[in-house]
């Protein structure tokens, strides 16, 4: 994997954000006065990817897999146990002062639960026009007001709103500030974590839609975390799948839904409830026993062994790699990966 | 004991084994009346899967409430309605008889295991309270019924987790000790309310897998309370759509997914994204569900309807039966439902 150069003409699809075996262990500690270190919880546990100008790229997993931690790291709001990630040929993790600042502006972040991220306490023009507080330069002096009427005209809000509270909006609306917040700074990048799991169905189209329309409208990147595949499909270019802080397999929409070879997407797949009584009766289901073992203490070799169907006594001792197969030319991290007979069994 | 512990079989002549009849709920705040429920009307036979589908507000769990008699009173008051479990209204009855119905006759499990649980006991010790208290089973024979039961929803090494605390199972066998303690006097009819919501796809799909083994063993009834179309697609017989309080679409399962007859339940289908379809625009519901103080006039569904017309604004549409034996509360039922074919 390739960092990119500092390109400073924007060209759509080339890489943007490169991440680089990117590693994150939460110590355990034990003692009082003296805390000694007892193991370590692997929630990021080598993970390797490239963002695209102008691409959605969906993170899923399921709870646990540590697609959470690899949003904060990427925001800065943890530090890394080891791993390089650069945005836009600079390094995000050794930036710092005003280098740290300007990049900061660059990537931005959308929260799962628009209840507790925005602050009761501040009115909306308050809380989109924050931002131009601490980054004084992107809103010249006297605009501010402006820009944040403009912002909520453009997720859809009522610019004459600026004034109200966030408890004055339903979920769904104040998604859309969590989103005119985030586009504040005119991001390029935007880490969208579970930005629609807290909305109802119908609610949660509305909010798709829009991240898909400014998108289309602002050449934005996304990095969108989900744990919802049917969600990620609508809306992302690339996926990539984790379990246990590893990505086991990543490619574009199609070879992940279509030509998917590892063992664990293909169960994630099977055990999403499609709404159709008639296609549900001729899938072909696969049913995993037992629950994701702990990151504190994951198994050897690959870490999904424990779980598949599949596994030999090489899955115990050998570390698949992330690499591309020969079932299918994308990366996939399983010693026996295979495309699934597309005929019911 | 008014309700005799019979088989689930003998419900009376012609009668439902649990029914509904035309049901009203509401919440009396500082702020004003919030009607949640209102008229609400459905029936469920022994053995059989109905669901209950609607978003947050729309009065699912209310209902089930209600019929457990766990309503939170005040600010919830039933204002009218009858809750006929095999011909009895459960209404009438004073509190010592319908804590003999809950459990025994009608059992729930919730969508949040973790704060359903005390968790300062023991697990096996939660589920052999019930049997200690109302069975009057001893400790021994309690402990013993414990461990049957958990093996009975599959969770692993039954005997030797017994004595482990809720903080110490997964989500998954949470929810399993929830199912296990809802079964442990043997109910007909089991409400489960959003019971894989908290859970990951993998864990929801054997959660789904479990409910229905069980339901098909114990020949029970089951009320499945869901907001996801997904779910309810692989184990429901009916589906019960709610909207704002009422239940604006009632149909078998099929017929209901090939065709909806209530342009709410069509919006509904139109607006999830599918794991089957590549993403293009999805279909919106435009607008908000409604305040449940400031119900608008005529169909509740009126502001956000593509079908509007001036008589959805000054009538209350009233269900409409369709040939199938569906009924949709729609005043163009049949268009939305031949729409929905031609699409």
């Amino acid at each position: 994997m390739t960092a990119s150069p500092a390109n400073p003409t924007k060209v759509r699809g080339e890489t943007i954000l490169s991440v680089d075996n990117l590693v994150k262990h939460f110590p355990i500690t034990q003692g009082v006065l003296f805390q000694r270190q007892i193991g370590a919880v692997k929630a990021v546990d080598g993970v390797s990817f490239e963002l695209r100008r102008g691409e959605t790229l969906g993170v899923v997993g399921e709870s646990g897999c540590g697609k959470s931690t690899l949003a904060r790291l990427l925001m800065r709001l943890e530090t890394p146990t080891s791993g390089r990630a650069t945005l836009e040929g600079k390094d995000l993790f050794k930036a710092s002062g005003g280098e740290l600042r300007r990049l900061r502006r660059n990537m931005q972040m959308v929260m799962q639960d628009p209840y507790t991220s925005l602050n009761p306490r501040m009115t909306v023009g308050d809380i989109i026009g924050e931002p131009f507080e601490i980054h004084p330069d992107a809103a010249p002096k006297g605009s501010k007001q402006k820009r944040v009427q403009e912002l909520l005209d453009l997720v859809g809000l009522n610019p004459e709103h600026i004034n109200r509270y966030p408890h004055q909006f339903s979920g769904g609306q104040r998604q859309r500030i969590g989103i005119a917040r985030a586009l504040a700074l005119k991001p390029e990048v935007i880490v969208c974590d579970e930005p629609v799991s807290a909305l109802d169905v119908s609610i949660q189209a509305q909010v798709i839609n829009l991240l898909k329309q400014l998108q289309g409208e602002l050449g934005l990147s996304y990095i969108f975390i989900a744990h919802d595949l049917s969600v990620v499909r609508h809306i992302a270019d690339r996926v990539a799948v984790m379990y246990l802080g590893r990505i086991v397999e990543i490619g574009t929409e199609d070879e992940i839904y279509e030509r998917a070879t590892h063992p664990y997407t293909q169960a994630l797949l099977s055990a999403v409830p499609v709404p159709d009584p008639e296609a549900r009766d001729q899938r072909n289901m696969i049913r995993l026993v037992g629950d994701v073992p702990s990151p504190a203490d994951p198994p050897s070799g690959c870490h999904f062994r424990t779980r598949c169907w599949k596994a030999q006594d090489i899955c115990a001792v050998e570390d698949p790699k992330t690499v591309p197969r020969a079932a299918d030319p994308h990366p996939s991290a399983c010693h026996f990966a295979e495309l699934r007979p597309t005929t019911p069994a | 004991m008014t309700v005799q512990p019979t088989p689930a079989s003998a419900t009376p002549e012609g009668g439902h084994l649990l029914e509904l009849r035309d049901l009203h709920v509401e919440f009396r705040t500082n702020e004003g009346v919030a009607r949640v429920i209102n008229g609400v009307s459905y029936h469920l036979d022994a053995g059989e899967t109905l669901a209950v589908l609607g978003e947050s507000g729309s009065g699912k769990s209310v209902t089930a409430q209600a019929i457990m008699g766990i309503l939170d009173t005040p600010p919830a008051f039933v204002r009218s309605g009858q809750i006929l479990y095999k011909g009895e209204d459960l209404l009438t009855r004073p509190e010592e008889q319908r804590r003999q119905v809950r459990g025994k006759e009608i059992a729930m499990i919730f969508q949040d295991a973790l704060s359903a649980l005390n968790p300062v006991f023991p697990v096996g010790w939660q589920i052999g309270e019930t049997l200690r208290q109302r069975a009057g089973m001893s400790r021994a024979d309690a402990r013993r019924r414990a461990i049957e039961l958990m093996d009975l929803v599959k969770i692993p090494g039954a005997a030797k987790r017994i004595g482990d605390y809720p903080h110490q199972f997964s989500g998954g066998m949470r929810q399993r000790v929830m199912i296990a303690m809802a079964l442990a006097l043997d109910p007909k009819v089991l409400i489960a309310d959003e019971p894989t919501t908290a859970l990951d796809v993998t864990v929801q799909a054997q959660i789904m897998d479990l409910l229905a083994d069980l339901r098909r063993e114990l020949n029970m009834a089951m009320i499945l309370i869901t907001h996801d179309l997904g779910v309810v697609a692989g184990v429901a017989d009916r589906i019960a759509v709610m909207y704002a309080g009422r239940i604006v679409e009632h149909a078998d399962v099929r017929s209901i997914y090939k065709a909806p007859a209530h342009p709410y339940t069509k919006g509904l289908l139109e607006s999830i994204p599918r794991l089957d379809v590549r993403g293009q625009e999805l279909s919106t519901i435009k607008g908000l569900p409604p305040n449940l103080m400031r119900i608008p006039s005529g169909c509740p569904f009126h502001p956000r309807c593509p079908y509007v017309q001036q008589v959805c604004v000054d009538e209350f549409p009233h269900d409409l039966v369709l040939g199938d034996g569906r009924t949709s509360a729609c005043h163009f039922a049949q268009e939305v439902r031949d729409d929905s074919v031609a699409r």
